[in-house]
């Protein structure tokens, strides 16, 4: 009987979890010209209004671009400091981890006030290169966590075997490494990408005027009233935060079994 | 130079680029606003450079500050409770089902993934003025006219547990799996109840995975001014929106130092505490 009830519980966790996000696709495509109840048919015209929207599309290609850049930058950083960590004995190994994950154990507000005045004072103003900056600075504790937890699986005698049967260290970086690297650097770039496209805490501060993110365009959308074109974009969002990791999964995965087999 | 202290050298080399980072664009800049919170912005909008204890004394003794300190630690607390109350039971079915683990984890992992200020404003589909939830009191004839919901506290606190369950569930469904089920069987097998069992055996060996997870929804809901500023009324500012207020309204830089400063010393008291009984090991191991 206990058991029966702890999963009537669960069930009702889950649907706190989606009904709300469930709300905002199913209205994103009402066709009534408000973003609320009741719904008065099945539209695409808020899909159709939001790809012709400029600011919006605008705030895509910064976004797409910043959260790459970060991912590129970040996962680079970090492959290579838990590579150190996990294959060589660093002295004061404990303590250079909690420095390396520090920036997600201070709140992102202080953070986010720290490198903005910081870099003002440096006379770098708000910038796109400010934004990078902040990005790069809190997404590096997530990859560097993600990745440590890959590599540790990952055993140093594939090398040494590589290495006695004659391959140059060159040969088996590339040949070696790198492959069984792959899919915790693609980890990495992924989790950097997505925290990336998604921050507003830090953005916020760091953003020059006029320059606006996806999030930051949601937001300063909300100061309106909440219409069905906001609801459109959270679909998009949804389907691309959600689609992203889950696609990434596949392929690790894939790329897994095609190693097995 | 020796093969041995290449060898030594190589992981500093590795490392190198990762502690630049952090050091130039954090260590550094929090020591800046430390010496920064003691010069004074000046009516002309210059910085004065020197030793002015204005700003803290304005930070620490302004009632204004205390109390809004006080509710967002207050905020902070319900939130992690209400996370710990709804969290525990999913991630012990979660941890205990004999049906797809992996499955149930992602589901409730997706909304990890979708965007932090969507899952904010979604609530105001649904308890908004043309809500679902008045859309259904009114057809019903239970209202006569909408019932206003949103923007008060309750509602920011909604708002921050629904974006923070995930962390409480991971953290709990964590330890509960490096638990040994048998444990519980054993405790049973002699003589206690299951409830006693889940009670005095598979609690207390949960707890450091419930603190890692009440750590993480704590200092995350004490540092957001986002949820406040889309759920929340005029009254229900949080600290890091006065930080956010003096920093980019205000242009008060000096006092947004010592604002931010303020509330990094109450939150790393916590996470210093709760290192110093725990260690960060717990808050890796379901971070990662």
């Amino acid at each position: 009987m206990g058991w029966s009830l702890i999963r009537a519980y669960t069930m009702l966790v889950y649907l706190f979890m989606f009904l709300p996000v469930a709300v905002v696709v199913l209205l994103s495509f009402n066709a009534s010209q408000f973003g609320s109840f009741p719904m008065t048919g099945f539209s695409f015209r808020w899909f159709v209004e939001l790809a012709q929207n400029e600011a919006i599309l605008r705030a895509f290609r910064t976004s797409i671009l910043l959260g790459a850049l970060t991912a590129v930058i970040s996962t680079t950083l970090g492959v290579l400091a838990s590579l150190a960590l996990v294959r060589y004995n660093v002295p004061g190994r404990n303590m250079i981890s909690t420095l390396l994950i520090a920036p997600i154990l201070v709140p992102e507000v202080v953070l986010a006030v720290a490198l903005l005045l910081f870099l003002n004072f440096l006379s770098i103003n708000k910038s796109f290169f400010l934004l990078l900056m902040g990005h790069v600075i809190f997404t590096l504790p997530f990859v560097i966590l993600v990745v440590q937890a890959r590599l540790v699986g990952i055993r140093r005698d594939y090398e040494e075997a590589a290495r006695s049967l004659g391959a140059s260290p060159s040969q088996t970086f590339l040949q070696i490494t790198l492959p069984l690297l792959a899919p915790a650097v693609f980890a990495g770039m992924l989790f950097a990408f997505t925290i990336s496209f998604d921050d507003i805490t830090g953005t916020l501060f760091w953003k020059p005027g006029g320059v606006e993110t996806v999030p930051t365009q949601i937001f300063a959308m909300l100061r309106n009233s909440i219409s069905p074109e906001i609801n459109a974009l959270g679909t998009v969002m949804i389907f691309l935060t959600v689609g992203l990791p889950l696609l990434g999964l596949a392929i690790a995965r894939r790329m897994a079994m095609q190693r097995g087999g | 130079m020796s093969v041995e202290a290449r060898e030594r050298r190589q992981p500093w080399i590795l490392l190198s680029p990762a502690l630049t980072a952090v050091g130039l664009l954090l260590f550094v800049p929090l020591l800046f606003i430390v010496v920064y919170s003691f010069w004074l912005r000046t009516a002309s909008g210059a910085d004065q450079v020197g030793f002015y204890l204005d700003n803290w004394n304005e930070a620490l003794t302004d009632p204004f500050y205390r109390d809004i300190l006080l509710s967002t630690l207050r905020i902070a607390a319900i939130t992690t409770f209400a996370c710990a109350l709804m969290g525990y039971p999913a991630a012990y079915f979660i941890a205990r089902s004999r049906g797809n683990k992996a499955l149930l984890l992602l589901l409730l992992m997706l909304p990890f993934w979708i965007s932090y200020i969507i899952r904010t404003m979604s609530w105001i589909n649904i308890l908004g003025v043309s809500g679902v939830i008045n859309w259904v009191l009114l057809n019903l004839g239970i209202v006569s006219e909408p019932v206003q919901m949103l923007y008060n506290e309750p509602t920011v606190i909604l708002g921050l547990v629904h974006f923070l369950l995930p962390f409480m569930v991971l953290n709990v469904y964590v330890a509960l799996e490096g638990i040994d089920v048998s444990l519980e069987d054993a405790a049973c097998s002699l003589g206690s109840t299951r409830w006693q069992a889940f009670r005095e055996v598979t609690l207390p060996l949960s707890l450091p995975g419930l603190a890692a997870g009440g750590l993480l929804c704590f200092v995350l809901s004490a540092g957001t001014y986002i949820t406040p500023l889309v759920l929340g009324g005029p009254t229900d500012a949080m600290f890091a929106n006065l930080v956010f207020e003096a920093i980019i309204t205000q242009l008060n830089w000096p006092l947004g130092s010592a604002l931010s400063l303020m509330l990094l010393a109450v939150l790393g008291t916590l996470v210093l505490i709760y290192n110093h009984y725990l260690g960060m090991g717990q808050l890796m191991k379901g971070l990662g």
